[in-house]
């Protein structure tokens, strides 16, 4: 890949989001766990829930700082580097961003106010509320950029003005309930309960192991082994129903995380191991389970799954039919007014205008579509097939992670249920080491998403090449670079404040120690503040 | 579905066009106090716990004010998506410089007092200071850009092209819209801490409000007076389309001075608005003078609402001028979003507005009283 402004754009808006997804998922799940607790502490009345709502408030507002600071970038970016897609899709796309911030930020930023000052300002049920609310708003938030998001990936509900040359809505209801959206949504909050699950419960792990604040690690870690146990459940049985949806719609996607370059008779197999090799197209070393991935994506045993070589096929049709549709545009487009459209050039761009998007393919390599040749016009099909390496294995370290957070959040449940949190050791440092997996696997999920999207910004309608500002490439070099040195930088502090925090742990106030001296829990007595 | 044409095309573009003003005030009204305060807090608070008393002024509600920037942006992208291409594209580097400060913001707030060192304390303290100060300059050296045409080229399929650099932003006339800016903000910062502090904090707040709002009020004149004599207006010449497809290349547009005071020519009502910028700013520091900060934080927001105001009611119907191409100029009637998805975010506009002018009501209610040097010694309520 050359450093072209193309590239660049991407590597700028990739690093951006992978880093504004390492607090994202944690953001999303560690709301929900302090509306958990302190829906305990109103229930029962047992302050030690206010004080673990407190305690792990901290270490959610420091995470919170930098999810916002890292979000914003975000939405500003693709004004910034991605102006031609700004102008052709936000007709659509820029709808559940502007409904975001309606619905979801208001609600997210104005009561995380409340929920870190309002503690003597408020009764206990209006300080609930708003731990609520920033609970809803976060969650909301995921829904409206997955919509998005989900209609990158199957555009629903839009069709091309040939007036305004851009996408418009034809059918909103068909964007809100876009079934790819809907799996999106499930994975991705699940996956970040996860992340939360495993957050507290390594934390709380720390704890046990130190022997200190036992009283609170051990009530966290209940929380969070049934919490992350659910969602780690729900995070794998919707992460199946995200890849059924992409069976359905992003059929190349699902053939470069199988590296399958050929199509195989149904069911097909299911590959476990290998070095898949694009330029060879096949994969080396590879070790098959039969019928699984048949099943798995079709959910039959009777249903093909086409596999890469006959996609780029299906893909080169697509291409000569786009030109025809490109053709027919420039023909319509020449008319001037709406009377003068020759009808054949109507007829035509109706009939083809599906594929126009795969005309614009092949401005990587001419000005003007239309005079491409035959040899480029199998590039641009062979374009269609996305980085299958990366695909292959990111989504294998996501699967093992997945499996492995049900494992680990089972073990803790059903310690917690036999009430011997502390009895392995190992078990414990196991849960420490692990805070850092669910991250990994969310970075995984994001470039299974995004990268397998490739070369699509918006599927099959707008190719990423063409949607980029027309800037320099130095410029974006150079903002590249900051970002990614002020982004660093920031983190490490961020750990830090977030590791100081942990090792001073809660502050139990006096009610909770008085209580806890009546109740004779020695440990809590004692506890160091 | 044609529930949406309940409201004709013209119409919505116009309900768009006033929403674009509304939240552009929003976010300068609403977020303007806490990155006014940002950039009076290293000069407000001289002790750490005066500095912690300023931050703390704004600790609970900057956040939720932010977001007013963020919905800002989406609402942009939504409604005018030309604008949000041409601009976010066409000011890269202004726009990474905001982006910086922004970034740093929300971690200066949150990391600040986590850490005893006075160094430490001191570093964030003055990049609090940046993150208001910068955002505030350059918004308004944005606007005195716009207000003067930006070099901007559209194709036919709508690829833009943008000639300018970063310095060329920074002309006389955009930089005195910058200053007036941060001078408008800091008097809104300063209303805002009046109202919040007592003692030193407060005084100085009121010392540094005064100059400003004053300040703010002879700025602003004098942009006027420049706007008027040496910055060329822009003019739709061809007949206008209304109700047209959303392509800014199908019409003539002429260059000439005076043009942006047409329509005060035309509808001299519209002098209320500009007039609302300069005498809310000298009710701000009369309200500052005779000690009654909650009227001087109403009459800055006033101030700030006419300032922004003036800049759309003088460009009306343009919304960004092209100083390079004048017919590829973006106006309100063809560089919006389609009919159906104006009218859909309408209805999501009217259903949520309100509820979040409620909901922030009622936050601001509870936390309304001073914050006081003693209540942060004891660690009570405050999280910085």
């Amino acid at each position: 890949m050359d450093l072209d402004i193309v590239a660049l754009s991407r590597l700028q808006f990739a690093t951006t989001a992978l880093y504004h997804f390492l607090f994202v998922p944690l953001t999303l799940g560690l709301s929900i766990v302090l509306a958990i607790m302190e829906t305990v502490y109103v229930m029962t009345g047992r302050t030690i829930w206010r004080d673990m709502t407190k305690f792990w408030g901290v270490l959610f507002g420091i995470n919170f700082a930098m999810g916002v600071a890292t979000g914003i970038v975000m939405e500003f970016q693709f004004g910034m580097n991605w102006s031609y897609y700004s102008h052709y899709v936000g007709d659509v796309f820029g709808a559940p961003l502007a409904i975001e911030g309606l619905m979801a930020f208001f609600l997210e930023a104005t009561f995380v106010g409340l929920f870190f000052f309002g503690w003597d300002r408020m009764s206990k049920v209006g300080h609930l509320i708003a731990t609520w609310a920033v609970a809803l708003g976060s969650n909301f938030s995921a829904l409206w950029i997955l919509i998005a998001n989900g209609w990158m990936q199957n555009p629903v509900g839009a069709a091309f003005n040939p007036q305004t040359m851009r996408m418009e809505v034809t059918d909103f209801a068909a964007v809100l309930t876009n079934p790819v959206a809907q799996a999106k949504f499930v994975h991705t909050v699940s996956a970040g309960y996860v992340t939360a699950a495993i957050f507290v419960l390594g934390v709380s792990a720390w704890y046990v192991l130190k022997g200190r604040h036992l009283e609170l690690a051990k009530r966290s870690m209940t929380v969070a082994a049934s919490f992350g146990l659910a969602a780690s459940l729900s995070v794998v049985v919707l992460g199946d129903e995200s890849g059924y949806m992409t069976t359905e719609h992003q059929k190349m996607k699902l053939a470069a995380i199988e590296a399958m370059w050929k199509t195989e008779p149904a069911p097909a197999a299911f590959t476990v191991f290998g070095f898949p090799d694009q330029e060879a197209r096949e994969t080396h070393f590879a070790v098959h389970v039969p019928w699984v991935m048949g099943l798995i994506g079709t959910r039959s045993l009777n249903t093909e799954i086409p596999g890469i070589e006959e996609l780029e096929k299906r893909a080169e049709e697509r291409v000569r039919s786009g030109l025809k549709a490109y053709e027919a545009l420039q023909r319509i487009r020449d008319a001037g007014s709406t009377a003068n459209i020759p009808p054949d050039a109507k007829a035509t761009f109706e009939e083809h205008g599906g594929d126009m998007g795969y005309a614009l393919l092949l401005k990587r390599y001419v000005d003007d579509p239309r005079e491409a040749t035959d040899a480029q016009i199998k590039q641009a099909a062979w374009d269609t097939v996305p980085p299958v390496a990366p695909l292959y294995w990111s989504f294998r370290i996501m699967v093992g992670l997945g499996m492995f957070f049900i494992l680990l959040t089972f073990t803790f449940f059903v310690l917690s249920a036999m009430r011997r949190l502390d009895r392995w050791q190992w078990l414990l440092k196991v849960a420490v080491w692990s805070i850092p997996l669910p991250f990994l696997a969310a970075e995984c999920g994001w470039i299974v998403a995004e990268l397998g999207r490739q070369p699509w910004v918006i599927e099959g309608v707008l190719p990423t090449a063409v949607a980029v500002s027309n800037l320099g490439a130095s410029t974006v070099l150079l903002t590249l670079l900051i970002f990614v040195a002020l982004y660093t930088v920031l983190i490490v502090v961020e750990w830090k404040l977030l590791l100081k925090a942990i090792r001073k742990g809660p502050q139990l106030q006096p009610d909770t120690l008085a209580e806890a001296r009546a109740r004779g829990h020695a440990t809590l007595a004692t506890a160091r503040n | 579905m044609i529930l949406h044409e309940l409201i004709s095309y013209e119409v919505l573009r116009l309900i768009w066009w006033l929403l674009l003003g509304i939240l552009l005030t929003g976010f300068a009204v609403m977020d303007g106090f806490d990155l006014g305060t940002g950039m009076l807090l290293p000069f407000a608070g001289k002790t750490d716990l005066e500095r912690r008393v300023v931050i703390n002024a704004v600790g609970p509600v900057w956040e939720g004010n932010q977001v007013w920037l963020v919905l800002g942006g989406g609402a942009i992208f939504a409604a005018w998506p030309q604008l949000y291409a041409v601009s976010f594209s066409g000011f890269y580097l202004a726009m990474f410089v905001i982006l910086f400060a922004l970034i740093l913001r929300p971690v200066a707030f949150k990391f600040r007092s986590k850490n005893e060192s006075a160094k430490w304390r001191n570093t964030w303290d003055w990049v609090l200071f940046v993150g208001g100060f910068v955002p505030a300059l350059i918004c308004g050296v944005a606007m005195g850009n716009v207000l003067q045409g930006v070099p901007f080229r559209l194709e036919p399929d709508m690829q833009i092209h943008y000639t300018g650099s970063f310095f060329g932003l920074l002309n006389p006339f955009a930089l005195l819209a910058g200053v007036l800016s941060v001078a408008m903000l800091v008097m809104h910062g300063a209303s805002w801490l009046q109202l919040k502090t007592e003692g030193a904090v407060h005084e100085r707040a009121r010392r540094f409000g005064g100059i400003a709002a004053l300040l703010t009020a002879v700025l602003f004149v004098a942009a006027g007076v420049l706007l008027y004599s040496f910055v060329s207006g822009y003019q739709i010449t061809s007949a206008v389309a209304t109700e047209g497809p959303s392509n800014p290349l199908l019409k003539t547009v002429d260059r000439h001075a005076g043009a942006w005071f047409a329509n005060y020519a035309d509808y001299p009502v519209l002098y209320v608005v500009p007039l609302l910028g300069v005498g809310g700013a000298v009710l701000a520091w009369m309200g500052m003078a005779g000690r009654k900060p909650l009227a001087a934080l109403l009459a800055s927001g006033a101030s700030i609402a006419g300032i922004v105001l003036s800049v759309g009611v003088s460009m009306f119907p343009f919304i960004l001028p092209s100083s390079v191409d004048p017919r590829a100029s973006l106006t309100v009637w063809d560089s919006s979003s389609s009919h159906l998805t104006l009218f859909i975010m309408l209805v999501c506009v009217i259903i949520f507005l309100p509820i979040i002018l409620a909901y922030t009501s009622w936050v601001y209610a509870v936390l309304r009283g001073k914050v006081s040097a003693e209540d942060i010694e004891q660690d009570r309520g405050h999280a910085y």
